[in-house]
């Protein structure tokens, strides 16, 4: 038997919270030099699983699979393919960083925290590797209980409203998602993912296939979020604290997404294609995501509550990406279309990445001001490109990035969404694109020149911040956004790396469902 | 014969019961001591039973049979399967759990003492009955202790009330559930009350349509059947701690059981002809129940119309009528039995200490008995269903049977866990959470015999959570032969 490193990858973390349990509360700096070491260790095995992977055989691997609840037929399932490589990978790293910036911003119930947020990562883990329903639909709400405390007992002043909404809104969904797996069970006799889906469920049962298909579909909406179901992810994210708005929006955000590829297309790729081509309901909600949530950015004063909106839009990207794959599946085949598709497939893919580092690395800039000014109001602020150069140049390049200034990351998954969408359902890259523009114009107009741009007045600044020191990044904050903006600057002008492995995912989850 | 289990099981509280009556009433330890052993006797044999019966072979086992009036063909005849024998095991649970739990107790020990193992012996004898007789009178044991517990030890503003109430509500649901023992006695004219032997007999449709619905109603009345429950919350809320654990933890169970036992075992096309309809009234009990739970301002209240909520799923799984509903409604038994044992030592607990249950004049608990804090939030994630606790198989198992007989009755009952989640927090955080009224900042610790009843009962949700295959396998055995007889 090989080395189970999927379930060591799950485990360490898990272990390092339990480590975390016996030490005494007053010794905080060990604590969160444990915690640091930890995601290391975890990042350095994410790191080995990306080296390790066989890009060129692609499919399912480092499989492992043992009897869990054998009366109930379900296992223990893992696997990892081109899909979830990255986003592990993504995952131990935003981790890493926030642990690590968290070890100097959090001072209250310390351990505490950093328990929580090791068993955030192992639910999060657990989404992307589990191969069995069951599992994932542990892993899905194992992973909300930690972000519900982190939120309401480390957030800001309307938390226990913010956290009880996040919390609520999930677990809707996912009661929905439970029924439909249920439903696919009943249907095909197994928990399966993968099984499942090459069963097929409900092939012959139509109006059962499209309810099952809504149940999974919203219950990932909501995670996503997808249009309208996107009203709690503003409020979670104003008021939880810098590293859980990270993870929030960075990794949590994408097992919505995730869901979508890894379980409601494979499993119902005609209800799918149905709902994105002939009743396109789906690209409209997907390029309504994009344009509102850039035009409601545009019109937002609070720099935490725009990056949230911001998410919004560029999580629609995703969508839109996915089902102009679906609606390939609803045409009849040409060989344009299955190229189309891939890259469209690709780049749903790459901009679950490239948003994670991008908005990851925009939560710890809002962090870092805020902590700063005690104030997140655009108004408040003007002419700090002086005062705070260096800060200045970090959120120009993520800025920029997010905006899909080519050269950077955000400009490749863009790119792909809009070439693969245009191939299949042009109508909807051609609204879709509107978003960029506004995007530029939220960035540039409210970001840039409210916050950088100007003279910097330091009597509204003392009024604003009733004299809070202004003072540029210190050293263990530009170590947390270095390693985002390489990636961003990286990746962007050679995106190759990450290209191999999402697309033997695609190539593989297309043929399949050819 | 083999070793009698079953019957030391059932009356080693009763030997308790009576060396604590003939002890002095100012020897507060010896009693408790006693108290404690017998429980624990019952435990340690429940435990053994558990692990000993044979999987492989299934059925009736540890049977004993002694002819008892033979004139009118009652025997005493005990045997457990794979249904009895995860409510057998609660039963030791809660009880041991809930005699340490009232270590404290010292308003008239010696009769509060006696008359809880009295009333254990009477549940413990419900689950291994196979005389319906027998079953009877274990179960208006149960009931009667339950009236004087409650009326002498209760919450004096409400406690006659409640206590009233309750005995009637259920005298009257278990003199309905009589006349239809009696039919089926008659009917059967074997002059026997053998359950074995009675499921034998192939009834009527009509008989069994007709006698079907007083058998299950008139039991259900005590698993809290909606609109049949309102005696639950106001006697769980008027009970001391540990009779509320009994009561919410084992006796609703005893109706349920008794439900399914006599019910559809022995009239299954009954229960194919009524139970669709039934059905419905538990949806209401499980959406209804967590609506109020939410509505409440009472801590204790809160947990007593959690219980009506979570009953419901119990007696939806029967409905269902399917192996995995069924499996999933007796696993749900035994979780629920865990889950509100452990909620309602935390309410005494902190009623003790605080004197007052307005969740508006708690707060900020946590910080002076953060032991108990998070046994109860363990507790509270397995009330929602939270993957990793045994809640969530539980109700997973009765989603999954409900859905294959009635999809939309699943999807409305989805409802109650989300509400369920929203009063979980709710409390969890206005009674834990938020700023600690100065008054409470002198209360007392919690003990340490205190800490090992909710760390007993917190421990097992985790572990039947984690690898649910310890009960599931057990459950198995015994649901199989009763989806054979409903085909």
């Amino acid at each position: 038997m090989s080395f189970p490193i999927l379930t060591v990858i799950i485990l360490t973390p898990l272990l390092g919270s339990i480590a975390i349990l016996f030490i005494p509360k007053e010794r905080d700096r060990l604590v969160t030099r444990l915690s640091i070491a930890i995601s290391f260790v975890v990042l350095i095995l994410a790191i080995v699983l990306v080296v390790s992977y066989d890009k060129v055989a692609g499919g399912m691997q480092f499989v492992e699979e043992y009897s869990w609840i054998p009366t109930l037929d379900v296992f223990y399932r893992l696997g990892v393919d081109g899909l979830s490589v990255p986003m592990i990978f993504l995952t131990a790293l935003l981790t890493l960083l926030c642990i690590f910036y968290s070890s100097y911003t959090i001072k209250e119930k310390v351990k505490q925290y950093f328990m929580l947020f090791l068993m955030l990562e192992m639910g999060m883990f657990g989404v992307f590797l589990s191969l069995d329903f069951i599992l994932f639909y542990v892993f899905w709400e194992v992973g909300l209980v930690p972000m519900f405390l982190l939120i309401a007992f480390w957030g800001g002043k309307r938390r226990l409203y913010a956290s009880i909404k996040f919390f609520l809104y999930t677990l809707t969904g996912s009661v929905g998602m439970l029924l439909a797996i249920l439903g696919v069970y009943l249907n095909t006799g197994t928990f399966s993912i993968m099984e499942a889906a090459s069963l097929q469920p409900f092939v012959d049962n139509w109006p059962l296939a499209v309810l099952v298909f809504w149940g999974f579909f919203i219950g990932f909406a909501i995670k996503v979020p997808i249009f309208p179901f996107h009203t709690w992810l503003p409020d979670a994210h104003t008021e939880a604290p810098t590293s859980g708005s990270v993870i929030l929006a960075g990794v949590l955000l994408k097992l919505g997404a995730y869901g979508l590829m890894r379980i409601a297309l494979p499993l119902f790729p005609q209800v799918f294609g149905y709902f994105s081509y002939n009743v396109p309901i789906i690209p409209i909600l997907a390029v309504i995501s994009i344009v509102y949530g850039a035009l409601i950015c545009v019109a937002q004063w609070d720099l935490k509550r725009l990056i949230a909106y911001s998410s919004v839009s560029h999580m629609g990207y995703v969508t839109l990406g996915i089902s102009a794959a679906a609606a390939s599946l609803a045409q009849s085949g040409n060989s344009d279309l299955v190229t189309s598709a891939i890259i469209g497939l690709n780049g749903a893919a790459m901009q679950m990445f490239t948003h994670g580092i991008i908005t990851g690395a925009l939560f710890f800039l809002v962090g870092v001001i805020y902590e700063r000014a005690h104030t997140r109001e655009l108004r408040d602020f003007g002419g700090l490109a002086n005062r705070v150069p260096y800060y200045y140049a970090m959120m120009m390049v993520t800025g920029l990035a997010s905006l899909g200034l080519p050269g950077l990351v955000g400009f490749w998954s863009e790119l792909f969404v809009f070439r693969g969408t245009f191939g299949i359902i042009p109508i909807f890259a051609c609204i879709g694109v509107i978003g960029v523009v506004f995007t530029a114009v939220y960035i540039l107009w409210k970001i840039i020149q409210h916050m950088f741009l100007g003279e910097f007045s330091q009597k509204k600044w003392d009024q604003a911040t009733h004299h809070a020191p202004l003072s540029d990044l210190e050293w263990w904050e530009k170590v947390t956004l270095w390693p985002l903006v390489t990636i961003m600057i990286g990746l962007g002008l050679y995106p190759t790396p990450i290209l191999n492995f999402l697309n033997s995912a695609a190539v593989t989850l297309l043929d399949k469902l050819q | 014969m083999s070793f009698p289990f079953l019957s030391i099981i059932v009356f080693s509280p009763v030997v308790g019961a009576l060396i604590i009556a003939a002890l002095p009433k100012e020897k507060h330890l010896a009693i408790k001591l006693v108290a404690v052993v017998s429980a624990f006797i019952s435990m340690v044999l429940s435990i053994y039973v558990f692990f000993d019966y044979d999987q492989a072979a299934g059925g009736m086992q540890f049977e004993e049979q002694i002819r008892w009036i033979p004139s009118l063909g009652i025997s005493y005849h005990l045997g457990t399967d794979g249904i009895s024998l995860p409510l057998l095991l609660l039963t030791g649970i809660i009880i041991f759990c809930g005699v340490l739990i009232s270590w404290e107790k010292d308003v008239r020990p010696k009769e509060f003492f006696a008359f809880l193992l009295i009333l254990v012996a009477g549940v413990f004898g419900v689950f291994v009955s196979l005389d319906l007789f027998l079953l009877f009178v274990f179960y208006e044991l149960a009931v009667l202790p339950m009236y004087l517990l409650i009326g002498g030890w209760g919450w004096p503003v409400t406690r006659e009330y409640a206590a009233m109430k309750l005995t009637l509500y259920l005298l009257v649901g278990s003199s309905i559930a009589l006349i239809g023992i009696l039919a089926i006695y008659f009917e059967a004219g074997l002059g026997t009350f053998d359950i074995m032997t009675l499921s034998q007999v192939g009834f009527t449709p009509l008989f069994q349509y007709l006698f079907f619905l007083p058998i299950f109603v008139g039991f259900g009345v005590l698993a809290g059947l909606w609109p049949l429950h309102t005696w639950s919350p106001d006697g769980h809320v008027a009970a001391p701690t540990a009779v509320s654990m009994l009561h919410a933890g084992v006796l609703m169970k005893m109706g349920a059981y008794s439900a399914l036992r006599v019910g559809i075992f022995i009239l299954p096309i009954g229960a194919q002809k009524w139970l669709p309809w039934i059905v419905v009234l538990t949806v209401v009990n499980v959406v209804y129940g967590s609506m109020v739970a939410f509505a409440q301002k009472d801590f204790k209240y809160v947990i007593g119309y959690s219980s009506v909520s979570h009953m419901g799923y119990v007696a939806m799984g029967l409905a269902s009528m399917t192996v995995i509903g069924i499996s999933g409604a007796s696993l749900q038994m035994f979780s629920h039995g865990i889950m509100t044992g452990l909620f309602f030592a935390v309410v005494g607990l902190i009623y003790r200490r605080t004197h007052t249950r307005q969740i508006p004049e708690l707060g900020g608990l946590a910080r002076k008995m953060p032991f108990v804090a998070i046994t109860f939030i363990i507790g509270g994630m397995a009330s929602m269903g939270m993957p990793g606790l045994s809640g969530f198989v539980a109700e997973f198992q009765v989603l999954a049977g409900t859905w294959q007989a009635y999809p939309a009755i699943a999807a409305i009952s989805l409802i109650g866990i989300v509400i369920t989640a929203a009063y979980i927090i709710k409390v969890s955080y206005k009674v834990f959470f938020g700023s600690l009224k100065s008054e409470y900042e002198g209360i007392s610790a919690v003990s340490t015999i205190e800490k090992v009843a909710l760390f007993i009962m917190a421990a097992l949700l985790i572990i039947v959570g984690l690898y649910p295959s310890i009960l599931l396998d057990v459950i198995n055995t015994g649901v199989v032969p009763i989806m054979m007889r409903l085909r």
